[in-house]
């Protein structure tokens, strides 16, 4: 490659064609995504990114040609995004076609060769069209300014620096005029304000700080220098954000900090004045990212890192991993952790005043093990955006076959969760969407007739609770006809006609093998063989799915999953010579119960009382059968423990023996599952505990108190 | 292995003690043998399961073979065995006394279970074999534990 910049340049070319391949990979996909009809603004999106970032590159090496097709292709991108001009199969064609011209202009690019002067002028004109009556967008050059600094090695750096003073701020004698002066020293500086937070005069207090700022700077000095300038109120009296704007490398780890400030790429038609999408210069918390810079509001964070790392011309610094290396990890991470419990186990002995060192040490080791634990989770968490993702066609394509109106809503896409708690969810997931809409949502006429909009809405969330991911499914159709599915329950005998049973256990019926309502076997749903395969797959793996039904007005499907598959915190109790493992995010507290607490109900069995409220009292021993363990409940501890309905029961046990991580390791992997187990771990001595299943065990004691009625 | 099936069908087996009664099992389904180690016991499982073991960070089930065979537990000290093979997917362990020996037989050799002695063990073995005078019972493991491996199996005190 002749190249008279320098043979430094060289390098960031090869860079540079090794991304832009890789992005127009990624532009493909997501435009054959677009042609099937899965047209989304995050797919537009996605393409624009693309386009965009390679564009950027161009114009960073003088890749004329390519800068003046890419730009033409990125505006009517962005013509299509915000919906100036339409997505039609004729129109996905063209975006084809453009990708596959864009591919020969890099090609060319990067043999140096050359193109005929109207190579790919069909479809530059088809575009044109696109972006509106043809509109004149001779290519600017203007892309070679964000983009410059993306490869050269040196040069200025566009940061854009989102500063809102937090109220008390001018108190603190911190003045906002002062600091943009030393901003002002530093290059050049563009800056907006944001006045939407000036409250009426009357209103105002002369001793706060109403405004926000957006500052563009152009300048050759680093980050440290702009640090300086909020050196005294970042984080503290004001919210800063700071990012590169066209600098490489530096971009990632800050977006996610503030995620608000993230920059969306200057599109074709705005990059005369630079920064306009700012303007609404979104009061740089976090918490306001949704309306910064993506069009989506439920999808911001992450639309505005990808943007951010796109449109920038940042490449995205990362890698693929084998995901067996990854596992790999994971588990030398989990030996760890049990060697680690070890050596705290075996150093129990000593006190800090016999041994300083090693005990401080053993702290440290414990703290890097966790955060390694947790660096290494980190890097199996996926977004669930991948599973819901197939959501919306699913929709789309069942409410056409079954002819009824459903809309989608969705939430928490970018709700973490780890690879493999992912893939369980991917079954139950589609079963319970098709089992909305072809139980739940009615037809448009018969939601008409009860004054429901036409459309049903099911809504698909989720989210972090209490270490665990919470994955709803909610309709608004018909609820659960609880009468016909008791009938139907005792039709198939799982249930004795004249049992009496909870409006929840009914609801619950419809989890049992073998069990379904409709009348006729559809190819939607109807094979009864969803609802117990879901129970199953979420139980598998330690999750549990519950449902709450309003009839008439719909029903919800709560699926708990645990975050990873992998650790747990966990406390360990001692029963008889049995030690046992309790997930610290059941137990609610632990107390030694006085005679006056504890009291035997004929029909229920024992009961405490514990501030004014009665809870039902296991004995662990009892229940798994342990000799030796304590009896005497004014012995021994009650753990309080919380199952996911909400119940609260009191677990007997010896005593505790401390909180540590455990490994989790499968049961049935060499053996079967065991009731009231969740699976097992290892403790330091390397003997094996068994995990309770607080909801199982409660689940048990139901069952063996039933027993003795039953027997009376 | 030196000596895999060949025309003549030549089989290996280990075999080991319970009390006076020797077993063998097929040299390719064992993976390792060990001294006894502590289990943690199961809840509600059958008595014959004396209950799990680390094994290297997998966890492993521990059957008593005695007790499935007799219904008596082993008293279990650090000279009997656990002999950890392969069953279908699965890994376990059986408790017996001692390791005898490594036996080569051909399958002409192995007779099979005579029918008077069809009780509930013969299901299980599959076939009787004479080593230098003693009378080897060659077991059929996937049989022996097919309940206790199956998910759905009913957890049945002894």
């Amino acid at each position: 490659m002749t190249d008279d910049q320098g043979y430094d340049l060289s390098q960031f070319k090869a860079t540079y064609f090794e991304e832009c391949a890789e992005l127009l990979a990624t532009a493909e996909e997501t435009i054959a995504r677009l042609q099937d009809g899965m047209a989304g603004d995050d797919d537009l999106n996605a393409v624009f990114r693309c386009v965009h970032s390679i564009k950027g590159g161009a114009g960073a090496f003088a890749f004329d040609d390519l800068v003046h097709f890419a730009h033409v292709f990125e505006t009517a991108l962005d013509a299509l995004r915000s919906g100036r001009a339409e997505l039609s199969p004729q129109v996905a064609d063209i975006l084809v076609r453009g990708t596959d011209v864009l591919g020969d202009f890099v090609r060319a690019a990067q043999d140096g060769s050359t193109l005929e002067a109207d190579h790919g002028s069909d479809v530059l004109a088809h575009l044109n069209a696109l972006i509106g009556g043809g509109a004149p967008v001779a290519a600017k050059p203007a892309a070679a300014k964000p983009a410059a600094p993306a490869a050269a090695p040196v040069t200025h750096a566009v940061w854009r620096i989102v500063f809102t003073p937090r109220p008390g701020m001018l108190r603190t004698g911190n003045d906002p005029l002062l600091m943009i002066r030393e901003l002002e020293t530093l290059g050049t500086l563009t800056i907006q304000a944001d006045t939407a937070h000036l409250p009426a005069l009357g209103d105002m207090d002369p001793a706060e700080s109403y405004l926000s700022w957006t500052f563009t700077l152009v300048t050759d000095k680093g980050r440290a220098a702009i640090d300086e300038v909020f050196e005294f109120v970042a984080g503290d009296s004001a919210d800063v954000g700071i990012e590169p704007a066209g600098e490489e490398g530096e971009g990632w780890g800050l977006f996610e900090a503030a995620p608000a400030a993230a920059p969306a790429p200057p599109s074709g038609g705005e990059e005369g004045d630079g920064w306009g999408l700012f303007e609404p210069a979104p009061a740089a918390a976090p918490s306001a990212a949704p309306q910064a810079a993506a069009p989506k509001p439920a999808t911001a964070p992450t639309a505005a890192q990808q943007a951010a790392g796109g449109g920038t011309g940042v490449h995205t610094a990362s890698i693929r991993v084998d995901l067996d290396k990854i596992d790999r990890l994971v588990n030398m991470v989990g030996e760890l952790v049990i060697t680690q419990a070890m050596l705290g186990q075996q150093a129990s002995g000593f006190t800090v005043e016999s041994h300083p060192e090693l005990i401080q040490g053993l702290q440290e080791l414990s703290h890097h093990t966790r955060e390694l634990q947790e660096s290494v989770m980190a890097i199996r968490a996926q977004p669930v955006k991948a599973l819901f993702s197939k959501a919306p066609r699913l929709v789309r394509d069942l409410s056409s076959k079954l002819a009824k109106q459903a809309k989608l809503v969705m939430s928490g896409e970018n709700t973490e969760v780890d690879k493999t708690v992912i893939e369980q969810l991917s079954d139950p997931m589609t079963h319970l969407i098709r089992n909305a809409l072809d139980h739940g949502i009615e037809t448009p006429e018969e939601r008409m007739a009860v004054g429901k909009p036409a459309e049903g809405t099911i809504h698909l969330g989720a989210e972090h609770r209490s270490g665990r991911i919470i994955i709803e499914i909610t309709d608004d159709g018909r609820g659960i006809n609880r009468a016909r599915v008791l009938e139907k329950a005792i039709e198939k005998g799982l249930v004795e006609r004249g049992q009496q049973l909870t409006d929840e256990q009914i609801d619950m019926l419809i989890f049992a093998p073998g069990f379904s309502t409709a009348a006729e076997v559809s190819d939607v749903s109807g094979r009864g063989v969803g609802m117990d395969v879901v129970r199953k797959n979420i139980q598998d793996v330690g999750g549990r799915v519950v449902v709450q039904s309003t009839p008439g007005a719909g029903s919800r499907f709560i699926l708990s999953l645990p975050l990873t598959l992998a650790v747990m915190d966990g406390m360990l109790v001692a029963v008889g010579n049995e030690r046992y493992v309790l997930p610290l995010t059941n137990i609610v507290e632990s107390f030694r119960p006085t005679a006056q607490q504890a009291r035997s109900l004929v029909d229920v069995g024992d009961v405490l009382t514990l501030r004014g409220q009665y809870i039902r009292l296991l004995p662990l021993h009892g229940i798994f059968g342990i000799r030796g363990a304590i009896t005497d409940v004014t012995r021994g501890l009650v753990v309080v423990v919380e199952t996911e309905g909400g119940d609260r029961i009191g677990l007997l046990v010896d005593e505790l023996l401390g909180q540590q991580q455990v490994v989790i390791k499968s049961l049935d992997s060499n053996y079967r599952p065991v009731e009231g187990i969740s699976a097992a771990t290892i403790l330091g001595d390397g003997r094996v505990a068994l995990i309770l299943d607080v909801s199982a065990l409660r689940h048990m004691a139901g069952l063996a108190a039933e027993a003795a009625m039953a027997a009376q | 292995m030196q000596s895999p099936a060949g025309t003549d069908g030549v089989q290996q087996f280990i075999s080991f003690t319970i009390g006076d009664e020797e077993y063998g099992v097929d040299i390719m389904a064992i993976r390792e043998i060990k001294g006894w180690t502590a289990t943690t016991e199961l809840p509600n499982t059958p008595t014959y399961l004396r209950g799990v073991i680390n094994l290297r960070g997998a966890i492993i089930p521990i059957f008593d073979l005695r007790a499935r065979f007799e219904g008596r537990l082993t008293e279990a000290s650090a000279r009997h065995v656990i002999i950890v093979v392969a069953v279908s997917d699965r890994v376990i362990g059986i408790l017996v006394d001692a390791v005898a020996d490594i036996i080569t037989v051909s399958s002409a050799d192995i007779q099979p279970v005579p029918e008077l002695e069809r009780n509930e063990h013969a299901s299980f073995l599959t076939g009787l074999v004479t080593v230098d005078g003693r009378m080897v019972a060659l077991l059929d493991l996937h049989h022996l534990f097919d309940l206790d491996l199956a998910s759905h199996a009913t957890g049945v005190a002894a």
